[in-house]
């Protein structure tokens, strides 16, 4: 079933959802927000454009197959843990930078495991919601 | 010396990592998985190495000073565990180039392996409870997938009673560490332990005890609660059945072991005779069970079940001895056992089927093979020179020690029960023509197929020879990791530095 209405809106609340989970990802560090909930928003954006256009729509404006980006999150959030040790410091050990940047605040360790967990969420939601309608299309 | 304990989880999670990436090309994922437990073992050696003069290794992740922080600790118990864990999963790895079909490793059968892999060493060098049960979920998502992957029907019915039982167990388990925070406010082992001794020895703290003690029960198929694993392990293929039973149930017997060795240490007048009437239930249960089975494969799960009742049996009883015999026990069982499901597989390749009824003549047409089940076999039953004979031969002389004579009794007739079993896997699979109404011999193994199937197998083997032969030697550092496990202020001052109470 193809709705109009949902196509249109989808045109107009991807870019946004894509926008809004970025910012729930920064966000997390100090507030409510994070890698977690800033994936399933992300999934989300690219399951409106699944659910409009079909799966393959919505694998061509993906960057990367789910499984390359379940295997790059959790190598980003392995690395967040190793930058610690590579310090001298236990493993997981929470290092900042001295630059303070717009938006993102001091790039430190969380960030980058936060960023692992983000795109392993969205690789893994993804993953499920791409086989399970691909099927369905078949 | 921190890098030692955070390497054998690091390891197998970028192998995790690195085999979805690469998961394209079925090679490289093979190349990359038998690298990456390859290194995992590598890093085990060292670990143990670093644990075998008595130092216990402490490091506190995040840099959070403990109680606070989750602390990870190795002593020589938890270190020889994860050696055998390694040791098992790259067996499993190099099986798996034969004993696992394509499209099974399509769908990420070796990513799967991995983040297993790394549960069971995270369970077994966590100092932290809740992050034990963080460890457990870690290795039962692995393991629900692993055992459900395929989605033949049968496999689905085992993996749901192996799932909601589980799940029943993690239930119980988070239960019980509620109700420990809720009265001592913390959940590091080290800190709890130090924290209960200003309670009364019974009451709350027993009946956490026990709310432990049914859910790692549960996790270790001791009696009643074994249902749910003859019912689910002989349905995957064989290197993930190995896999489950060679580490799952043992991960329960190790939280059991550590919970009761260093957390609810006084109220053994309770837990004591508790443990050893599972024990022997567990092991009567267990074997006979087996005797009515003639499927290989739930053979051999019926016997896991009967012989955790003999690892319960040494913590049960509780002395230096008792508890040697429950560290030489589980790590001889687990190489043995594991050892008996890559045979189960190898026999179904060479003869064609599980059953007995349609095995034979395995004898003539492997003798390789014939030999490589009579090992672990031999030894599971607990026959002299091999391992499982000096495993049993500490645990009774334990159970004599402690003038306990009925579990003596009922551990040496279990033991001639497993022989019986043995023995008739044996003839029927080995000796006996192969039946007339049987479909075609299977064609003969192809060189491939024997390096990938029975080298893992005789590797095995050979190291199950060796615990025999060089009984002396395990027996040595046994009898240490007991003593250590024996004096719980070792491990809380290594965890919390040299303070006495809490601060």
């Amino acid at each position: 079933m193809r709705s109009v209405i949902l196509a249109t809106a989808t045109r107009v609340v991807f870019p946004l959802l894509l926008l809004f989970s970025v910012f729930l990802l920064f966000r997390g560090h100090n507030e409510p927000g994070g890698g977690f909930v800033g994936g399933l928003v992300a999934a989300t954006a690219y399951a409106l454009l699944a659910l409009t256009g079909g799966v393959a729509s919505a694998r061509r404006v993906l960057p990367a197959r789910p499984e390359v980006l379940i295997g790059t999150g959790l190598l980003a959030a392995l690395a967040s843990g190793l930058v610690g040790l590579a310090a001298g410091r236990p493993f997981m050990t929470g290092l900042w930078g001295d630059v303070s940047l717009p938006v993102v605040g001091k790039p430190g360790t969380p960030v980058l495991f936060d960023a692992g967990v983000y795109l392993t969420v969205l690789g893994v939601v993804l993953l499920i919601l791409f086989t399970l309608q691909e099927e369905d299309e078949a | 010396m921190n890098l030692l304990l955070v390497v054998p989880l690091l390891v197998p999670l970028a192998t995790a990592a690195a085999t979805i990436l690469l998961a394209r090309s079925p090679r490289a994922v093979r190349a990359a998985s038998f690298a990456g437990a390859a290194a995992f073992l590598a890093a085990a050696v060292a670990l143990l190495g670093a644990t075998l003069d008595g130092t216990i290794l402490v490091t506190q992740a995040g840099a959070w000073a403990a109680p606070f922080g989750i602390s990870l600790v190795a002593d020589r118990f938890a270190a020889a565990m994860v050696l055998v864990a390694a040791l098992l999963l790259a067996a499993v790895v190099a099986y798996s180039v034969r004993g696992v079909d394509a499209a099974r490793e399509r769908a990420g059968y070796h990513p799967l392996l991995h983040v297993l892999s790394m549960g069971v060493s995270g369970a077994f060098l966590t100092g932290d409870l809740f992050n034990l049960y963080v460890w457990f979920e870690v290795m039962l998502m692995g393991s629900f997938v692993l055992v459900s992957l395929g989605g033949e029907r049968a496999q689905l019915q085992g993996a749901l009673k192996y799932v909601v039982l589980n799940l029943v167990s993690s239930a119980l388990f988070l239960a019980g560490a509620g109700l420990l925070y809720g009265s001592v406010g913390t959940l590091n082992m080290a800190d709890a332990a130090v924290a209960l001794r200003e309670l009364p020895a019974q009451g709350l703290p027993s009946v956490v005890a026990s709310l432990f003690l049914l859910a790692f029960g549960i996790k270790a198929a001791a009696f009643p609660l074994f249902f749910w694993l003859p019912a689910s392990y002989h349905t995957p293929p064989m290197p993930v059945a190995a896999l489950f039973a060679g580490l799952l149930t043992k991960v329960g017997v190790y939280a059991l072991v550590r919970v009761l060795t260093l957390v609810f240490v006084r109220d053994t007048a309770f837990t004591g005779p508790l443990l050893l009437a599972v024990a022997a239930l567990t092991m009567v249960t267990g074997v006979l069970g087996a005797m009515a089975q003639g499927d290989v494969r739930k053979i051999l799960s019926f016997h896991i079940v009967s012989q955790i009742g003999y690892m319960l049996m040494g913590l049960g009883l509780g002395t230096r001895l008792a508890l040697a015999g429950t560290v030489f026990y589980v790590l001889h069982h687990i190489v043995v056992k594991a050892n008996l499901f890559l045979v189960a597989g190898a026999m179904r390749r060479a003869g064609g089927s599980f059953s007995l009824d349609r095995l034979g003549s395995l004898l003539a047409r492997s003798p390789l093979l014939a030999a490589a089940f009579l090992v672990p076999a031999v030894s599971l039953a607990g026959l002299p020179p091999l391992s499982g004979f000096w495993a049993k031969y500490l645990l009774v002389r334990a159970g004599l020690e402690a003038g306990n004579g009925t579990i003596v009794a009922v551990a040496l007739a279990v033991s001639l029960l497993t022989l019986f079993s043995m023995t008739k896997i044996w003839n029927e699979a080995f000796w006996k023509p192969a039946p007339a109404g049987a479909d075609a011999a299977p064609a003969p193994l192809t060189t491939a197929e024997r390096a990938s199937l029975l080298g893992p197998v005789l590797v095995l083997g050979a190291v199950t020879v060796a615990i025999g032969l060089g009984a002396g030697v395990l027996y040595r550092f046994a009898d240490a990791a007991a003593a250590q496990l024996l004096d719980p202020d070792l491990y809380v001052r290594a965890v919390l530095g040299a303070r006495d109470g809490r601060m």
